[in-house]
């Protein structure tokens, strides 16, 4: 499993840097968003993965769950072989972030196609000008 | 007790009361003022909380420790959160003049909020995965920052910037990530209990990369030159003042603190680049004619000193770093400010175009003076005494090619500072009939730098606070370890 997962993260990477090194805008910020989703099962396998028993407790006793180590044991005993549901959590919050950060970047070359009639990184020199900048505001 | 949470509080309750209030532009300016004069007030008070030394501490949740996401606010980052709120209310102000002013767009306060709670929560919290979703908080904001003027330049510097800064931000998830498997821990307390094999050696190596992406430092710097200078005066001093602060203080937080004692080969790499960066910035700064570019490049070689003095690893060093950083962030903040007035009196940020100010406004040539020659290091300005501790810190760790190094960028520094004083200041300028608009509204923008020349000036006749603050700050560090 462990396996299948890292060469999925070497794939997906190599087709994100692949993707990113590119000159077109679209496919340079397609590549930057498939190198998340490589993060993304990395953090994923951070964690445990061939488990399918879920990380919820029964509640014991009364009195068990409180913080005071005795929810250390009864986390041990009980949840040692569960899934981990800390990655799972992190990998929420990046995708989402992501998501929001993939549509922005979309916008945003539409926005420079239109404006600029490019969409070639090497016609993007205007914010780096040559002679050192015109001056202007 | 959520002190520890008002960092990040204040400033979003802000940035959402601004949103909500988008359509009345002058209930939105009342709203932002207030929140910023409540976020200093809260940066005061926890200054004033932390200073007997005891950290402000809230865990989110009621999880147990090292399971909730925990905010530690000790003395280090209570001062940076106070100086954020110093900048915030700074270019605020600022705006209400019409020297440059970022577009009267309604999302500009909101995400100018938003911006600083990014920076404050950074400051405060104690968990890597959390400083993380901080620092993406900081990536949306500032594109929105920057593509807010809409004009073809600005779409393409925020294309350059987002893209370059998504991979520091990925490069830091996916050290987070691996970081987490190996110590299975990201709060810091509890990273600080874990042992440093080699592989976690190697994972610190990748998370300070992923910071020294977002610190602007060598050879990771290129989004820097490329999108700072299509900034509005406003926003540049908001981006130069504190966003690459923020990744020289999470340098500072992974191997001054939480991962203290680290192996020599992580502090010695840090060393250099920093000394590259250092060189690099003041060569790149020495060659460009944009009032914007030449500050923009000082803002890399500064952040080399910073590093520098991380990477001695000692606790003198990180005195300095933490003096250098609260001195910095007000100093380049404050040229940034006055590069906009400069272009408001002259209509140019083209060196070549412009000139006569020391004759037509020589109040703004004294105000300029004064963070010009604290950047350099001339005494009596809180630069020199910077500058003292960071050499003071290679000399007794006896590195003395950095010291050297230190020692030679400081006159570039110079060169740069004295090129920006003669073509702006000194000499005439080049139409012969040409004189100062007289219908300018600049009020608030004295205000402003004058307020920010008097602090680097106060630093600078009485370090003797802030440098026993800064050791204090300093000494605290890496406990428990």
């Amino acid at each position: 499993m462990i396996w299948a997962v890292a060469i999925a993260v070497g794939v997906v990477s190599a087709a994100g840097v692949y993707l990113a090194l590119s000159r077109d805008l679209f496919r340079c910020i397609v590549g930057v968003s498939i190198l998340g989703a490589a993060a993304g099962l990395l953090v994923f396998a951070a964690g445990r993965l061939a488990s399918r028993t879920p990380p919820i407790l029964i509640p014991g006793p009364p009195g068990s769950l409180r913080p005071d180590g005795a929810l250390q044991a009864v986390g041990q005993d009980a949840l040692g072989l569960a899934a981990n549901p800390l990655p799972q959590a992190l990998v929420l919050t990046a995708i989402v972030i992501g998501f929001a950060l993939t549509c922005f970047s979309l916008v945003l070359v539409v926005r420079i196609v239109q404006k600029l009639g490019a969409d070639e990184a090497r016609d993007l020199r205007l914010s780096e000008a040559e002679d050192g900048g015109d001056g202007a505001p | 007790m959520m002190l520890a949470a008002t960092p990040v509080v204040v400033p979003l309750a802000t940035a959402v009361l601004t949103a909500l209030a988008a359509s009345r532009p002058r209930l939105q300016r009342a709203v932002s003022a207030a929140g910023a004069v409540c976020f200093l007030l809260c940066g005061m008070w926890l200054v004033a909380r932390t200073a007997g030394g005891d950290p402000v501490r809230t865990v989110f949740g009621d999880w147990p420790a090292p399971f909730g996401i925990e905010f530690v606010i000790d003395r280090l980052g209570a001062a940076l959160i106070l100086v954020t709120a110093l900048m915030g209310a700074a270019t605020l102000l600022f705006q209400a003049s019409d020297a440059d002013p970022a577009p009267r767009s309604p999302y500009l306060l909101p995400m100018m909020h938003g911006l600083l709670a990014g920076v404050g929560a950074s400051f405060a919290t104690a968990d890597l995965f959390n400083l993380y979703v901080w620092f993406e908080l900081m990536l949306v904001t500032s594109v929105g920052l920057l593509a807010v003027g809409g004009a073809a330049r600005q779409l393409d510097a925020t294309l350059k910037y987002l893209v370059l800064s998504l991979v520091g931000t990925l490069l830091l998830l996916t050290g987070v990530a691996l970081l987490y498997g190996a110590t299975g821990h990201v709060n810091f307390e509890a990273l600080r209990a874990a042992s440093i094999t080699p592989v976690v050696t190697i994972l610190v190596g990748l998370v300070a990369l992923a910071f020294l992406v977002k610190a602007g430092a060598f050879p990771l710097f290129a989004w820097l030159p490329a999108s700072y200078p299509t900034l509005p005066a406003p926003l540049l001093a908001l981006f130069a003042g504190l966003l690459t602060k923020v990744g020289a203080y999470a340098v500072l937080r992974l191997l001054g603190d939480v991962f203290r004692g680290a192996p020599p080969v992580l502090y010695e790499s840090l060393g250099w680049v920093a000394a590259a960066t250092m060189l690099v910035g003041v060569a790149g700064a020495a060659c460009q004619w944009d009032l914007r570019r030449i500050l923009a490049f000082h803002i890399i070689s500064q952040i080399g000193y910073i590093l520098l003095a991380i990477a001695l690893g000692t606790e003198a060093g990180d005195t300095a770093a933490i003096f250098y950083t609260l001195h910095h962030i007000v100093v380049k903040a404050n040229l940034c400010l006055i590069a906009g007035m400069v272009w408001r009196m002259t209509g140019s940020y083209d060196l070549r175009r412009i000139g006569g100010l020391a004759a037509a406004k020589p109040a703004l040539a004294a105000v300029f003076l004064v963070p010009a020659l604290s950047l350099v290091g001339v005494p009596p300005l809180s630069g020199f005494w910077a500058k003292l501790l960071v050499l003071r810190g290679c000399l007794e760790a006896g590195r003395f090619t950095w010291l050297a190094l230190a020692l030679a960028v400081s006159f570039a520094t110079l060169y740069s500072m004295l090129k920006i004083w003669i073509e702006a200041f000194w000499k005439p300028h080049p139409q012969a009939h040409w004189a100062p608009p007289r219908d300018t509204h600049l009020a608030p923008a004295w205000v402003a730098t004058v307020g920010l020349a008097l602090i680097t000036l106060g630093i600078g006749l009485f370090p003797g606070v802030l440098i026993d603050y800064a050791a204090a700050a300093a000494a605290a560090l890496g406990r428990g370890r």
